[in-house]
């Protein structure tokens, strides 16, 4: 993308008045997607985003700048805006020695998206266009989405750090609407992972399709949800939401850092059940929030954040690693060269507990089982979190009965930890996820195998 | 620089063939954010971005490519694969750009030149002395989770083949904390913000003591229990619920049926207390535009009044499918997407009593400060509305003791129906609707 001797000087502009550390991120990102509403297929949309941030750490201060222009003189003015930021003083360092390192994702692509053919593309839409709306005539609207992407990304660093990454995502979701008595009911299922097209090798969208309109259909006869304190049973794989709100941010070093979490201070602490084994794995090959080396050009890595319910680390990025003088974790990760790096979840998991699924709702008297939850958000300073479910049914005295409507539950991330009795053996991942932070999004991936909460408070409106 | 984008459009659209239709958006902004912690100055960002975004329509069919820079090159290959990706889109009768429709652009006062000369020291300074303001603003806050400073200067160009030709240039800022308040080992956080068009109307007290009085209000508050009861929503709450409120009088939705509001044009669907208006050329408001996303006049649109359902809002697409006329509501996200339709700035017309005057009459509620999850717990499809919240409670026509970690949950259409009252405190907000105490009837609040 940039030649060494460029980066290399470059590097050396940033530092020119002084700093402790300076780095350039170069980007350059080609994007498509296709859409299908109401049985048409309504666009085709490429894009190109190419550019490089460059950031000038002087002791407690970032100063940052960004460019779409990658010459070299368009780099040098970045460079040199990057350093006013900073407001360095003193003398500064003027060569860097660059070593190239190569990290290796662990797998290979099979099937670069640009090699695949529009009309490819767009079949799958008309596809799951058509099984959805095969699926009962209750089905009265459907949209498809395919979207891929590559992302290669050159990192250098005053470090001497100077390696890259080539990262292809390809995702696809199928929304429906379904009409009945009870007015409308809405469906949703998505399948993303960090592959190129050799993900619909893997994956049917017509069995997707059908999944979104029978979610759909299944709650047009959903009663209202509970109001009030209830036990909650997680299907696998439904999505480790809970998990990523619950602590997950709470475990983010920056936010620690500034007294903004729960979590602060309670490493080597007892912060979860016994059950609960949490994990953060940046190299999980194929699944959503992979990738060979984070956008720091740390390697990613597997980092266990509680075992057997202690707290044994948080997530780091580089910045706030050097303050602690200990290494990244590989969580420094950002949405565009436009953005400045920040401490992120990857793929955030629960492992696997002992206990038989079967056994957990057959032993759960009054409670509600989310199969599919939605988003969530976290206040990490109080702890406190919501996420929603989308496909939610009744527990009594042992068996799943009736579906619920949609909603929200809420509750307190170390009180919820404490509070699961049950983890199941059938772990699973979740959908593709984007999560939100300060503005930025980036692409995570969640799982879990089926657990029980004893008490969460939900959503609903039914006494 | 109007000239420049105005004249790279014009290339874009020069390179139409014979039956294209082609509209460039062209856009180009310089932001600065500044955030300090521990008066320090922990990052100071200048960025310039640009960007195109092209649209042709060939034969009823539609397809798009932007770029991120304004490079000549680049420019001509985003056209080539907005033709190329034409080819794979539907058939659509109703397909085709916005034409200019008469109306006259208004004439808005969204550019400041003031920002331009006001130093960056300057900025650093204001979000210093904002920390410091917070951090000052009672003895119970034990720090800031953030504090910062955001300019931007926006300009962007529409150009079309159909004869769209317009730009426009406007500044913003804004102030913003998050401050956390601390007392017997327990934290709590409040925010505050302040915007404008520049920084010298930007003002430093009321965002600390905002967010300072947000926070420390809410030491000590515990779960309630679980009842039907009636809720004040806060202004901030209430912008946040006409954000949800704006996709079910939405064109495309009605169209598509995914408005439960889609046959009901006429029909008393609201509290005759509720008229809701969307108006982006009130400069008041932050989302305020002159022109909508196709570069059609923005205008006036009352929505709801007394109740009674009067129109959706259209872009050109939907008002030729629905054969009426485009409301000047085409929406987009910047270069990077097709025009959608939505609601731009919209408010509720204010009632005649203060939020305290709306609680004096209140004898068992809660006042919700703010909510969490409306992502999650909210489907404007289906009306279900579920959502975390945290607020105070309401007893005997004052404001007690504080609560959280509980959610509100009824139904969108039971909502609007259940409206009691509308406040006389409009407060113009950072987001596409403005906010205004809102007092809502028998809304189930889940807790212990």
């Amino acid at each position: 993308m940039i030649e060494e001797a460029v980066i290399s000087r470059v590097l050396g502009t940033a530092m020119q008045t002084g700093g402790d550390f300076a780095e350039v991120f170069a980007e350059d990102k080609r994007s498509s997607s296709a859409m299908l509403d109401d049985g048409k297929v309504e666009e085709l949309t490429s894009g190109r985003d190419r550019g490089a941030g460059i950031r000038v750490v002087v002791g407690d201060t970032t100063g940052f700048a960004h460019t779409a222009d990658l010459s070299e003189a368009g780099l040098t003015a970045a460079a040199q805006a990057a350093a006013a930021a900073a407001r360095s003083g003193g003398g500064g360092t003027n060569t860097v020695a660059l070593t190239r390192t190569e990290h290796a994702r662990g797998y290979d692509i099979e099937i670069f998206p640009e090699d695949v053919a529009k009309a490819t593309k767009v079949e799958l839409l008309t596809r799951a266009d058509d099984i959805a709306r095969s699926a009962g005539s209750a089905i009265t609207q459907v949209s498809a989405n395919y979207g891929d992407s590559r992302r290669r990304i050159l990192v250098a660093n005053t470090d001497g750090v100077l390696t890259g990454d080539d990262t292809v995502r390809t995702v696809f979701s199928v929304s429906c609407v379904a009409t009945g008595d009870t007015g409308m009911q809405t469906g949703r299922e998505s399948i993303g992972h960090t592959v190129g097209f050799e993900l619909f090798d893997r994956y049917d969208v017509s069995e997707l399709a059908l999944r979104a309109a029978e979610r759909a259909i299944t709650k047009l006869g959903a009663r209202p949800a509970p109001s009030g304190q209830l036990p909650v049973v997680i299907g696998a794989g439904g999505g480790g939401v809970m998990f990523h709100e619950a602590c997950g941010h709470g475990l983010e070093a920056d936010l620690v850092g500034k007294g903004a979490s729960v979590f602060r201070g309670k490493v080597g602490q007892q912060v979860a059940s016994p059950l609960v084994t949490l994990v953060d794995d940046g190299t999980m090959a194929r699944e959503w929030g992979c990738f060979a080396i984070d956008d720091e050009g740390h390697p990613a890595q597997r980092n266990v954040l509680i075992q057997d319910g202690v707290l044994t680390d948080y997530m780091w990025d580089n910045l706030r690693a050097r303050k602690e003088g200990r290494a990244s974790s590989g969580n420094g990760r950002r949405q565009s060269y436009q953005h400045l790096p920040m401490v992120r979840m990857t793929n955030t998991y629960l492992l696997d507990g002992e206990s038989d699924p079967a056994d957990i709702i057959a032993s759960t008297k009054e409670a509600v089982y989310i199969k599919h939850l939605g988003g969530g958000q976290v206040n990490t300073a109080t702890g406190d979190f919501v996420f929603g479910m989308t496909e939610a049914y009744l527990i009594e005295d042992g068996e799943i009965t009736e579906p619920l409507r949609e909603g929200n539950l809420i509750g307190n991330g170390p009180e919820v930890l404490r509070n699961i009795d049950a983890v199941g053996n059938d772990f699973a991942m979740g959908p593709p996820g984007t999560c939100g932070k300060d503005g930025q999004g980036v692409p995570v991936g969640d799982g879990v195998p089926t657990l029980r909460v004893t008490g969460l408070t939900i959503g609903g409106t039914a006494a | 620089m109007l000239d420049e984008l105005l004249a790279i459009g014009d290339r874009g659209v020069g390179l139409a063939q014979a039956g294209e239709q082609v509209e460039a958006v062209v856009v180009s902004a310089r932001d600065t954010e500044i955030r300090v912690y521990d008066h320090e100055i922990e990052s100071l960002s200048s960025a310039e971005s640009q960007g195109v975004g092209i649209r042709l329509i060939k034969d009823g069919k539609q397809g798009f490519a932007y770029a991120g820079t304004l490079d000549a090159d680049v420019l001509v290959e985003a056209l080539g694969e907005a033709r190329d990706n034409a080819a794979f889109g539907t058939f659509d009768e109703y397909q085709g750009l916005a034409e200019p429709d008469g109306v006259e652009i208004p004439e808005l006062d969204l550019y400041r030149h003031e920002l331009a000369s006001f130093s960056t020291e300057a900025k650093i300074e204001l979000a210093l002395e904002l920390e410091r303001a917070v951090l000052a603003s009672d003895p119970r806050i034990s720090g800031i989770e953030q504090a910062e400073y955001f300019d931007t200067d926006f300009s962007g160009a529409i150009v079309s083949t159909t004869g769209v030709r317009n730009a426009g240039r406007e500044t913003v800022c804004y102030l913003s904390t998050y401050a956390m308040a601390e007392q017997a080992g327990e934290t709590q956080t409040g925010f505050g913000f302040s915007v404008g068009r520049e920084p010298g109307v930007l003002d430093v007290a009321t965002t600390a003591a905002d967010a300072g009085r947000r926070a420390t209000r809410l030491l000590g508050a515990t779960k309630p229990a679980s009842e039907r009861l009636t809720v004040v929503l806060d202004p901030w709450v209430t912008a946040q619920f006409l954000g949800i409120l704006g996709f079910t009088l939405n064109g495309e939705a009605m169209l598509k049926g995914r408005s439960f509001f889609a046959d009901r044009l006429g029909d008393e669907v609201a509290s005759p207390v509720l008229t809701l208006v969307d108006d982006p050329t009130d400069t008041r408001a932050f989302s305020a535009t002159d022109t909508d996303g196709e570069g059609l006049a923005t205008r006036r649109n009352e929505l709801i009044v007394d109740g009674v359902l009067q129109m959706f809002v259209h872009n050109a697409y939907t008002a030729r499918r629905a054969g009426t006329v485009s409301t000047g509501s085409a929406v987009r996200g910047g270069f990077t997407s097709t025009p959608g339709v939505g609601t731009q700035a919209v408010s509720l017309r204010p009632g005649t009593r203060s939020q305290s005057e709306l609680i004096g009459g209140i004898a068992d509620g809660i006042l919700v400060a703010d909510v969490a999850g409306l992502h999650s717990g909210v489907n404007p499809i289906s009306g279900d509305f579920s959502t975390g919240a945290e607020g105070l409670r309401i007893r005997n026509g004052e404001v007690a003791e504080p609560v959280r970690e509980f959610t509100i949950a009824s139904t969108l259409q039971k909502m609007l129906r259940d409206v009691a009252a509308v406040g006389n405190d409009t407060e113009w907000l950072p987001m596409s609707s403005a906010g205004v105490t809102l007092v809502i009837d028998d809304v189930t609040v889940s807790g212990a």
